[in-house]
């Protein structure tokens, strides 16, 4: 279990990854976000997004159309 | 480890061609990026109070609406008549809703939000007669010299 999670279903590029980092930002480091998408951009999105800020990308998961992601907060 | 920083100049200020800067920049700000966005130009307005945004399909002829399960241009001689730009202007504004794409009023205040830095073009706020009464809250006033310098200093630059 996530210790939060978000619903970014229905938003399209770049808002999954704006409420993601604002998201992140509420939670204590070593904590985990879920963040539940449709925008299929998303997948390579959040792989770039936690490269980028050093946050893990714990879990990606594809159920059809709705992807989901597991974002832990490192610092 | 400083952060990386990036810097775009916003010269358009139409519905479509307001999106790839601000989309950029709060981006690139979530992602722990030191963001400047100088606006001149027609890019300028985009920092103003009320933003009533509009495109046109005028010479525009990459601009294809999906309708009725095809993709319809529209010629320049239709484009000319008055009240299209306004209609086409109103049909991309719903079709973004229905497709989840944050409006530019929603990005601009993330953007503020995040922390990018707004500089307005001096000469342009003279030129076309504004002041930063007429714009939103968090711009700073600045001129080519002031860009120059925060572009030789940042990793990213940017002109749209």
């Amino acid at each position: 279990m996530a210790d939060q999670t978000l619903d970014a279903k229905g938003l399209n590029c770049p808002l999954p990854i704006l409420r993601a980092k604002k998201a992140l930002a509420t939670l204590k480091p070593g904590n985990t976000l879920e963040v539940i998408a449709t925008d299929p951009g998303s997948v390579k999105d959040f792989q770039a997004f936690c490269r980028t800020t050093g946050n893990e990308l714990v879990e990606s998961t594809t159920e059809g159309n709705v992807f989901r992601f597991i974002l832990r907060r490192t610092e | 480890m400083a952060s990386k920083s990036m810097s775009i100049i916003v010269t358009k200020g139409s519905l479509d061609w307001a999106y790839p800067p601000f989309i950029l920049a709060t981006t690139a700000a979530a992602m722990g990026l030191d963001v400047t966005m100088f606006f001149t130009f027609y890019g300028l307005p985009l920092l103003l109070k009320k933003l009533d945004l509009q495109l046109s399909p005028l010479g525009n002829p990459a601009m294809k609406m999906p309708m009725a399960g095809m993709h319809m241009g529209m010629p320049n001689i239709a484009s000319m008549i008055p009240g299209v730009d306004a209609a086409a202007s109103k049909m991309m504004t719903n079709l973004m809703k229905k497709k989840g794409v944050a409006s530019i009023e929603d990005l601009r205040a993330a953007a503020v939000e995040s922390g990018v830095r707004l500089i307005a073009c001096q000469m342009t706020m003279d030129l076309f007669e504004y002041t930063l009464k007429d714009m939103i809250e968090g711009p700073e006033l600045g001129g080519a010299a002031t860009y120059i310098e925060v572009a030789t200093k940042s990793d990213i630059n940017l002109f749209i």
